[in-house]
């Protein structure tokens, strides 16, 4: 149907998922116990793997730096608990590979070293950027790209532009949206960081209209700020997506292959900008995280802050465990999460939210022939034809994906959750995707 | 905690994400395509009568038995409850005359599901649209039983002509109301505006169809007919005419909408749209046959892929 009618900031596209955000978004966060067991992969975010600096049976406790950052986008990791070094080994992981990990026994230690404090009215744009490189910060919207690394872009981008991501676009999460209520000064306290780290005078923070009170709360708190703009953005899925987010935002398009830094802009996620207010305030490291369990296959949904490194199923439990009738384990949200097959899997320091789904939610069915409905390409995002570039990889006719854009796609989604024959889209151009980097390197 | 993962742990699935799904399947699309057409098959009952029921089971019951005969010989699973079939012999016996030949009607279904279908793989491998390919055959085989109209009337079957052939070979125009309501000669479920309106309404709040390509034939069909209006009236009827006339309307909701043969994006479908209009007012006017609905269509499914060539949109963020 025309969308005349609408004329909230938005993008071309998108879908809407059924939300599910009921089941979480009235209740606070809790924090879990500590677990007697805690994994950390040395390989947690986009880039070069940390190194450790620790060995089997050493003693450690919470806060110590146990691996160091590892070449310009890595990032170090720090002990959640105190306890001793079990093993360091190859882990199953959260993100469908298997890593290199440290495992700690942990006792019943609470006490934590923290970072030593900063002169808070004399802060520098320097300072701040070592402190965050030193908790090791990532981007903790799912990518989990180094923060730090973002925070120094290159010299020859100018950027004028800081955006929070507050759409948490996701079904099920609220985590984003539980920071926001909750935490709204610190959140404003961070976001200031970020602008200063990056000399910028204009921040924004994009949040969907379904989030109303989180909107009217930070309207609230920057309304006698001038450098600080609380968009209120249309309810889409995949508005949280980088690119719409700057076109909704700023009507600026990242061009194919860019980064957010090309056309002069620098996103960071709600969740980042809290650990970087607790890095600098605070003196503290990135060792929890904070996230969503949902889906009706869990007994009791839940926003947790939980130590990194803490294993699925400890998590799961403190929910009431599963119900009989689950039938995927997803960590991430549904439209791009991971499902998981060993529940002894660590959460890592990017893990938003563990949901447990059930045949209801999920609304499997056969898959049948495309009938180039076109839905695909009416709800695609960036303008790409899924169906096409699926059929190509199918095919083995790689090239010509690629000439159609395949590596545009940033596998939202989108056209998997509206393809009535119920093509695997998704995976079909990740297959293509993997084969044409392979026949890349190959050359 | 062991307890538990040997509970769950061998039901857990792995997939691929998206881990959810819309409401949206090819059956129930198909299915809702088939409540779509219900107030035409009521419509088309109404002015026909009852025993024109008949054409349609017979349509129907063909279809299915060709797709099923065929995917057993090439030993695919039969998709019969997909619906597609259903649609196809529904859509072939609606643009037949009333009380046409049951032998011919079970012909044309075989035809259109066999040569417009299935050679070419089957469901969402056509080129044609199937009920059209197999109604285009029964026209070249048996010209004079397919022009050969019916009265509406709840009794007799007296023979008529057809408001399009009342114009194009007598001069004649049928009035605006009668084409409205459906009470006129012409194919079962042409007739029928009204019926055929409802079905259109009910496709577009569903979402099953687009509103592009309907919109763009509904438009051009109303701008190019006028033209020829304005430039001589006493000659060229008033284009509201052409919209409720012939399998125009039928055409543009349930033809031209099919989603395998019809173009992929907007821009295509609004070209496809407007061309299928320009080639009907052309063939209506100029051209040697009364009504040029069913060719105008065919034709335009052969340019889809050309079509789709070159109005794929532009990437995100691509420059100009």
């Amino acid at each position: 149907m025309p969308k005349i009618f609408n004329n909230l900031l938005s993008f071309k596209g998108g879908v809407h998922p059924k939300e599910y955000k009921y089941l979480t978004s009235s209740l606070p966060f809790e924090k879990i116990p500590t677990p007697s067991k805690i994994i950390l992969p040395l390989s947690q975010n986009i880039g070069a793997p940390s190194t450790p600096i620790v060995n089997k049976k050493d003693e450690v406790f919470a806060g110590q730096l146990i691996a160091t950052q590892n070449g310009p986008i890595s990032a170090p990791i720090y002990s959640p608990v105190s306890g001793n070094v079990l093993s360091i080994g190859i882990e199953d992981t959260v993100s469908s590979f298997t890593k290199e990990s440290i495992t700690i026994k942990s006792n019943e230690n609470l006490e934590m070293e923290l970072f030593p404090k900063l002169d808070l009215n004399n802060i520098s744009d320097k300072e701040i950027c070592k402190r965050v490189q030193m908790a090791g910060i990532v981007g903790l919207g799912g990518a989990a790209f180094p923060t730090y690394f973002k925070l120094t872009p290159p010299k020859d981008k100018i950027i004028d532009y800081v955006i929070l991501n507050g759409c948490e676009c996701e079904p099920y999460l609220t985590r984003d949206y539980r920071l926001m209520i909750e935490r709204p000064k610190d959140l404003i306290a961070g976001l200031k960081l970020i602008m200063k780290a990056l000399n910028l005078e204009k921040g924004a923070i994009g949040i969907e209209d379904n989030k109303q009170d989180a909107i009217d709360v930070l309207q609230n708190l920057v309304k006698d700020d001038n450098s600080i703009k609380i968009f209120s953005l249309k309810t889409k899925y995949p508005q949280g997506a980088e690119k719409m987010l700057i076109k909704a935002i700023l009507n600026r398009e990242v061009p194919p292959g860019k980064l957010p830094f090309d056309v002069g802009v620098a996103i960071q996620n709600i969740g980042t900008a809290i650990a970087i207010y607790e890095a600098v305030y605070l003196g503290m490291p990135l060792i929890s995280a904070s996230l969503t369990v949902s889906g009706l296959g869990i007994k009791t949904p839940k926003n947790l802050i939980v130590p990194i490194g803490t294993p699925l199923i400890d998590i799961l439990e403190y929910c009431g465990g599963i119900m009989e009738d689950a039938k995927r384990v997803v960590v991430g949200g549904p439209m791009m999460g991971i499902t998981q097959h060993n529940l002894n899997a660590p959460i890592m320091k990017a893990t938003s939210g563990i949901l447990v789904l059930t045949e209801k939610e999920i609304n499997q069915f056969d898959e049948t022939n495309c009938l180039r409905c076109g839905k695909c390409i009416e709800v695609c995002p960036v303008n790409l034809t899924p169906t096409k570039l699926a059929r190509f990889s199918q095919l083995g006719r790689i090239s010509e994906a690629e000439e159609n854009g395949i590596f545009n796609c940033m596998e939202c989604g989108t056209c998997a959750y509206v393809c009535p024959a119920n093509i695997p889209l998704v995976q079909w151009i990740a297959f293509g995707k993997k084969k044409l980097s392979l026949a890349k390197k190959a050359v | 905690m062991s307890e538990t993962i040997s509970i769950i742990s061998p039901k857990l699935e792995i997939a691929r994400s998206p881990h959810v799904h819309s409401k949206w399947s090819t059956k129930q699309a198909m299915w809702l395509v088939i409540i779509a057409l219900i107030p035409t098959i009521i419509s088309s009952l109404l002015f026909f009568g009852i025993s024109q029921f008949s054409i349609i089971a017979t349509s129907v019951s063909f279809a299915m038995l060709t797709e099923a005969i065929i995917k057993n010989v090439r030993k695919q699973p039969i998709s019969i409850d997909d619906g597609s079939v259903i649609i196809t012999g529904i859509l072939l016996a609606l643009i037949l005359p009333p009380n046409f030949s049951l032998v011919s009607t079970a012909i044309g279904a075989v035809v259109a599901v066999g040569i417009g279908k299935e050679v070419f793989g089957g469901l969402g491998f056509n080129i044609f649209n199937p009920a059209l390919v197999g109604r285009a055959f029964l026209q070249a085989a048996f010209p004079v039983s397919i022009t050969t109209w019916t009265e509406p009337s709840f009794t007799d079957a007296v023979s008529s002509a057809t408001p399009l052939s009342l114009m194009k070979f007598d001069n004649k125009f049928e009035s605006i109301n009668n084409l409205f309501v459906g009470n006129v000669g012409g194919s079962l479920g042409e007739t029928s505006a009204i019926a055929i309106l409802i079905g259109a309404i009910f496709l577009l709040a569903t979402g099953v169809i687009n509103y592009r390509v309907p919109l763009a034939m509904i438009l051009s069909a109303f701008i190019f007919g006028g033209i020829f209006w304005l430039i001589d009236p006493s000659h060229f009827t008033n284009p509201l005419f052409h919209l409720l006339a012939g399998g125009f309307l039928f055409g543009a909701i349930f033809m031209a909408t099919d989603w395998v043969t019809s173009p992929l994006y907007s821009k295509g479908m609004w070209i496809y749209g407007i061309a299928i209009s320009i080639l009907v007012i052309l063939i209506r006017l100029f051209g040697g046959l009364p009504e040029g609905v069913m060719y105008s269509i065919l034709l335009l499914n052969g340019f889809v892929p050309l079509i789709n060539k070159y109005t794929k949109p532009q990437i995100f963020g691509e420059v100009k």
